[in-house]
């Protein structure tokens, strides 16, 4: 038996080093990562809610949050390959433009 | 206590993982501590009785999308991160804004500390049943996704293909 706060406080550190990686991170397809480990911390506590409240839509949800992530990662790093062909870096710092 | 021993074991390769993507500097060291993650965090998922959601994280997370990632790390030959000074507005917002976060997230927890326990295996998400509610509870949201996914080829597809130089152009008409 593993008390459900566990669980919430592993989902909670995954979900804070996503965030320090998203602010701190200067390469743009590091911080495309830390955004996909911010939705693993999240989804980690749908699951442990839905095991604690016995509802298996919390599951359910789960698979709708991975189902949004992959689209996002197919068109953000379709951004990120056009970015790169107009600008020739990956540092987010020199992307200052919305212009391509 | 079997149980306590693996949640501690997975739990600590995943914070390990995450605390290593940020240390790293080169980018594909970065995908791999995140692929020991995933894949650490699918245990977890097990260990709650989630089977179908361990089997698409393993699939799904740490295969297609973190293959995709390594790919275009690959093809843009990303190499190790330029450190550069740190933006004023990151540090005056970042850092009280996570204090914040973190304080909150302490101060729920202790909170409803006291709510309850979950057993190893505690709801079993076998395929059959999630399939079940796929299509019964939640058709609706499951073909909207569908149209959301042919969108984002669509995006992906437009946004990534070579653009077509101007310059060539008037040679057609000619």
């Amino acid at each position: 038996m593993v008390p459900l706060s566990y669980y919430l406080v592993l989902s909670g550190i995954l979900f804070t080093c996503g965030v320090l990686g998203f602010l701190i991170k200067r390469n743009i397809i590091t911080i495309f990562m830390s955004i996909e480990l911010m939705l693993n911390g999240v989804n980690l506590s749908f699951v442990a809610f839905a095991a604690h409240w016995q509802a298996l839509s919390g599951q359910v949800f789960v698979f709708f949050v991975m189902v949004v992530a992959a689209a996002e990662t197919a068109v953000g790093l379709a951004i990120i390959i056009a970015v790169f062909r107009t600008r020739a870096t990956l540092n987010v710092d020199h992307v200052n433009l919305l212009k391509l | 206590m079997l149980h306590l021993a693996l949640f501690t074991i997975f739990g600590a390769v995943a914070v390990a993982g995450a605390v290593n993507l940020l240390v790293q500097r080169h980018p594909i060291n970065s995908a791999l501590s995140l692929i020991a993650v995933m894949a650490s965090l699918s245990v977890e998922y097990l260990l709650l009785g989630a089977e179908f959601v361990a089997a698409v994280q393993v699939i799904v997370y740490a295969g297609a999308i973190m293959v995709l990632f390594v790919f275009v790390i690959m093809l843009l030959n990303a190499g190790e991160e330029e450190l550069t000074r740190g933006s004023r507005v990151a540090i005056l917002v970042g850092i009280p804004g996570v204090l914040i976060g973190a304080v909150l997230i302490a101060w729920t927890l202790v909170q409803h500390s006291g709510t309850g326990e979950v057993a190893i295996g505690a709801l079993p998400g076998r395929p059959e049943t999630i399939g079940w509610l796929l299509f019964h509870d939640f058709l609706l949201p499951f073909e909207v996704t569908s149209i959301l996914v042919l969108i984002a080829i669509m995006g992906a597809v437009v946004l990534a293909g070579r653009p077509v130089p101007t310059s060539q152009q008037p040679r057609k008409e000619a």
